[in-house]
């Protein structure tokens, strides 16, 4: 049985070492997919002005365009060249959230992440994405340092 | 609405027309003024002319009627989806796979945006203030059946909207009158559609603009003291230009994030008062159904209250002016009626909840002044409206109810009004931005010269104590209404059909919630 694992990348440096961390685990499995998903923040309920509205779907399209380019299609690459079965995947909306509902829609057996890359007031008020997963994910979770 | 009232710019008038004033300041401004006012008053004179017999505005009874003709037709849609719309705000019937998307939520707040402000604020107390407490129960009235008028403009606003290649969308009544009346088969709405645009320039430009600069003056001033008015104007026509024409989001972001958390500032601390006040809330609501049928001694009784009420609940929440259509095209929804639903909370919270907040910490305060003899309240000297404590009225009259409780909040009220004064002339920028591309075309050069004119009048807005001018923009915004709600009687069967079909698929279960 193929074993899924749902990368998330985050385009920084943590998210290469969780990458090398599922491909070490990738191959000690008879079969294994791995997921690269990368997940750009964005809430519903934000408040924007009419201009931002019209252009949102413009924007959109833009955003993924270039998370794709830049962070998932080179990661894949670089998974199907070391000989890995590898697909990426880019979402909007809260990164721990949607990441694991990626998981859970694609039957990821796990996810592994890298340590939380938010600093400031943000994280200490309300967690970093990667504590917020830890919290509340429906399938086991890896944080690689 | 933030749009100018007309007692207040009555009192503004007369004013200028102080002999004393007007010796002081004689000139330039003067001739403009009147040369003005004489080329547009006939227009500001029918936009605004009362029915035979009443003192009641004909554009007002046009709002009302339209907005009860819609409850009927879509037999009470504002009571039959209110928890559905608020379902949708919430996200439940949202496909995951649009988020990034703009999202109901963000068109209703966006649309929120351009009418929560001066009207909540300064319009309920003239409102109350002339037509009593029992003004207060006409404006809901008003309110709720606005909602019906707000549901048909909303769905035919997506319904008919432009999205481009690019990616970008335009919709707005324009766009339902030109398209809509193709569709139909009837003749027409290109000419409508032309002639609503015209309107919603000289509306963004002057009730979306200078008024709100002007206002936006006259609170600063208030708090600093007196000085130029061109200093104001050029700060903001500055920041907006910077907002607008530079692309400068962050100012937009601040504001968007500010201005949301004002609404909801002003409507605790008006919470917070009721409750302190709990004991008379009872006697408030007896006051406002009492003096709703009796008038309780209000300059023209029963009716002049229910006149004030609809007047305000009209001016307040737009529903039939066609701005609201504009602002929730945007969003992003495979159903156009889903938008219509949730536009309707918009008179809700606009009217019902707010300028409802706003009138009972009036009453409950008691700025009215009541004969103890008779329980009615007392007329001021000129016997037009009721007389207050120190004599406020407008803004002032809001200002020392909530001052009453709070000491330091007639400050919060002042920068929330400049606050909401910036973030309307941000809305209506787009506003008229939208009716001047439809009128000449999409392109960056066309838009920029509406952005530049747009920004002088910021300045002209803030300078000048253009009463005739403001009068008139005022006239342009409800001028859009006439347009907008005679294309609504034509395209509204449209609306019945979406409203139709996606009621049985909402029953029959091919609609439902995603699991989020």
């Amino acid at each position: 049985m193929t074993v899924k694992i749902v990368i998330g990348l985050d385009g920084t440096e943590t998210g290469g070492r969780a990458i090398d961390f599922a491909k070490d685990l990738a191959t000690r499995l008879d079969a294994c997919e791995l997921l690269c998903a990368y997940v750009i923040e964005w809430s519903p309920f934000t408040f924007q002005t009419p201009e931002e509205n019209a252009t949102r779907h413009k924007r959109r399209e833009e955003e993924i365009e270039t998370a794709t380019s830049r962070v998932v299609d080179p990661a894949v690459s670089a998974l199907k060249e070391a000989g890995f079965n590898a697909s990426g995947i880019v979402r909007h909306g809260d990164v721990a959230e949607t990441l694991n509902t990626i998981a859970v829609d694609n039957g990821g057996a796990q996810i592994i992440v890298g340590r939380a890359s938010e600093h400031g007031f943000t994280k200490r008020i309300f967690g970093s994405s990667t504590q917020n997963l830890v919290m509340h994910a429906d399938v086991p979770v890896t944080v690689v340092n | 609405m933030r749009t100018i009232n007309k007692l207040a710019l009555a009192g503004a008038t007369a004013l200028l027309a102080n002999p004393a004033i007007a010796q002081e300041a004689p000139g330039l401004d003067e001739k403009i003024n009147q040369a003005f006012a004489n080329l547009t008053g006939p227009f500001v004179s029918f936009i605004f002319a009362p029915l035979p017999g009443t003192s009641f505005p004909w554009i007002v009874m046009w709002l009302v009627v339209a907005a009860s003709v819609f409850t009927i037709y879509f037999a009470l849609v504002q009571l039959r989806f209110f928890s559905h719309a608020i379902s949708l705000v919430k996200g439940d019937y949202s496909d995951p796979n649009d988020a990034g998307e703009v999202s109901h939520f963000q068109a209703l707040a966006t649309a929120l945006s351009g009418t929560v402000g001066l009207g909540n604020i300064a319009g309920v107390a003239v409102a109350v203030g002339i037509g009593g407490p029992g003004a207060t129960f006409w404006m809901i009235l008003a309110g709720l059946l606005g909602m019906a008028s707000k549901f048909t403009e909303c769905t035919l606003g997506v319904k008919y909207r432009n999205e481009y290649e690019d990616g970008t969308v335009s919709g707005g009544p324009m766009y339902y009158m030109s398209k809509g009346f193709k569709e139909l088969g009837l003749p027409g709405g290109g000419f409508l559609a032309i002639l609503f645009s015209i309107f919603c320039i000289l509306g963004a430009l002057g009730g979306g603009n200078m008024f709100q600069a002007n206002q936006a003056h006259q609170q600063i001033a208030g708090i600093v003291g007196d000085y130029p008015g061109w200093i104001t104007g050029l700060v903001f026509a500055v920041v907006v230009f910077m907002v607008i024409v530079g692309g400068l989001k962050s100012i937009a972001r601040v504001t968007e994030k500010v201005v949301p958390f004002m609404g909801v500032l002003y409507v605790l601390t008006a919470l917070v008062i009721l409750i302190m006040n709990a004991d008379m809330i009872g006697w408030a609501f007896g006051q406002i159904f009492a003096g709703a049928f009796t008038g309780l001694g209000v300059a023209g009784g029963m009716v002049g209250a229910l006149i004030q009420g609809f007047k305000r609940a009209a001016f307040s929440n737009e529903a039939g002016v066609g701005s609201a259509a504009i602002a929730h095209s945007a969003v992003r929804t495979k159903e156009p009626i889903t938008e219509g639903f949730v536009s309707l909370l918009e008179p809700f919270i606009d009217t019902v909840v707010i300028c409802t907040m706003t009138a009972l910490v009036i009453i409950i305060t008691q700025q009215l002044i009541i004969d103890p003899e008779t329980g009615n309240y007392m007329l001021n000297e000129a016997g037009t409206a009721i007389a207050t404590v120190d004599g406020n009225s407008g803004v002032s009259l809001t200002s020392a109810a909530f001052g009453s409780a709070f000491s330091f909040f007639p400050y919060i009220l002042a920068v929330a009004v400049i606050l909401f004064a910036f973030s309307t002339m941000i809305s209506w920028s787009y506003y008229g931005l939208k009716a001047w591309t439809y009128l000449f075309g999409e392109g960056h050069t066309k838009e920029l010269i509406f952005k530049v004119i747009f920004c002088i009048f910021v300045v002209i807005g803030a300078a000048a104590n253009l009463g005739p001018v403001i009068d008139f923009s005022d006239a342009a915004i409800f001028a859009m209404a006439v347009v907008n709600v005679f294309a609504l009687y034509f395209l509204m069967k449209k609306v019945r059909e979406e409203l139709a079909s996606y009621s049985s698929r909402l029953q029959s279960g091919e609609i439902r919630k995603f699991e989020h």
